[in-house]
């Protein structure tokens, strides 16, 4: 998989492509965790328009981008999640902890 | 139950072989005709039991996975993911949403995604002698649906 970012005004974009699964988990929250420390965004936008697949290891990368969010006193949502990753996401319920905009 | 056909495969438990094992099972199911998200639910479910296997039975090496798919009587798909890694010590809680002995990295949510992406989900385990998962669904075809 692929994490390109924007950033603009204060929000940054990243934007997760390809598969997102334990084989390639490790190394994007590498790179993601590299980002957030060069912006220090206060919105951080999870967009999901080119995630072809994601089980629960994007779950637990979601929920610590959400995490690494908060402690710097911002927040994190996910948009634009496909259908696949979008019934991952409600069956395991963390649209009760961050924000899922469909 | 009678087969109507069946794959067999094996491979080490490497990471690179999780994005392998979901597209083999989701090409062997392209057979019975279903939907994308039937097919969707398909790869994450194998994806969650393979990851399992990978990260949990063999936390040092990489022991032998093995796959199964079946075409059961009355459009019945059947998986098994079997391992001969560590076991797990008390299925039951391994079970429950959120329960995991992975840290940070991991949720706990993969054997609750297994369980609501297919119809029946069994967890057949005992420590030293390894893991087996077997889920079952049944596919309605994209005409049926
Ligand atoms: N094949 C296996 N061999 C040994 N232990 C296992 C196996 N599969 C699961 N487990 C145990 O069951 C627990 C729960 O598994 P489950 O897939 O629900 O969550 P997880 O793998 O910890 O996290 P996630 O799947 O969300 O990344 C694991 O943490 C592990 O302790
Ligand atoms: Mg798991």
């Amino acid at each position: 998989m692929k994490v390109l970012s924007s950033y603009q005004d204060g929000k940054l974009t990243l934007h997760l492509k390809g598969e997102l699964d334990h084989h390639e988990a490790s190394a994007a929250l590498r790179k993601i965790g590299r980002v957030l420390d060069d912006y220090l965004p206060q919105d951080c936008v999870i967009d999901m328009e080119g995630l072809t697949f994601m089980d629960s290891s994007g779950i637990a990368l979601i929920l610590k981008i959400s995490r690494l969010m908060t402690e710097t006193g911002g927040r994190a949502w996910v948009e634009n999640a496909r259908r696949q990753p979008l019934r991952v996401i409600d069956a395991s319920g963390i649209d009760r902890m961050i924000k899922v905009v469909v | 139950m009678k087969q109507r056909n069946y794959i067999k495969m094996e491979f080490p438990a490497r990471s690179v072989n999780e994005g392998f094992a979901r597209a083999a099972a989701a090409a062997f199911a392209a057979q019975m005709d279903p939907t994308m998200d039937v097919l969707g639910d398909i790869r994450t479910a194998v994806s969650e039991a393979v990851t399992n296997a990978i990260v949990h039975a063999y936390p040092d090496s990489a022991g032998p996975v093995q796959m199964r798919l079946r075409i059961l009587e009355g459009d019945q798909l059947e998986i098994v993911i079997r391992d001969r890694g560590r076991g797990i010590p008390d299925v039951k809680k391994a079970m429950e949403p959120m329960y995991t002995t992975g840290g940070e990295e991991r949720s706990g949510m993969g054997f609750t995604i297994m369980a609501s992406f297919m119809d029946s989900l069994r967890v057949r385990s005992s420590p030293e002698k390894g893991t087996a998962v077997t889920m079952r669904k049944r596919i309605r075809t994209k005409a049926e649906e």
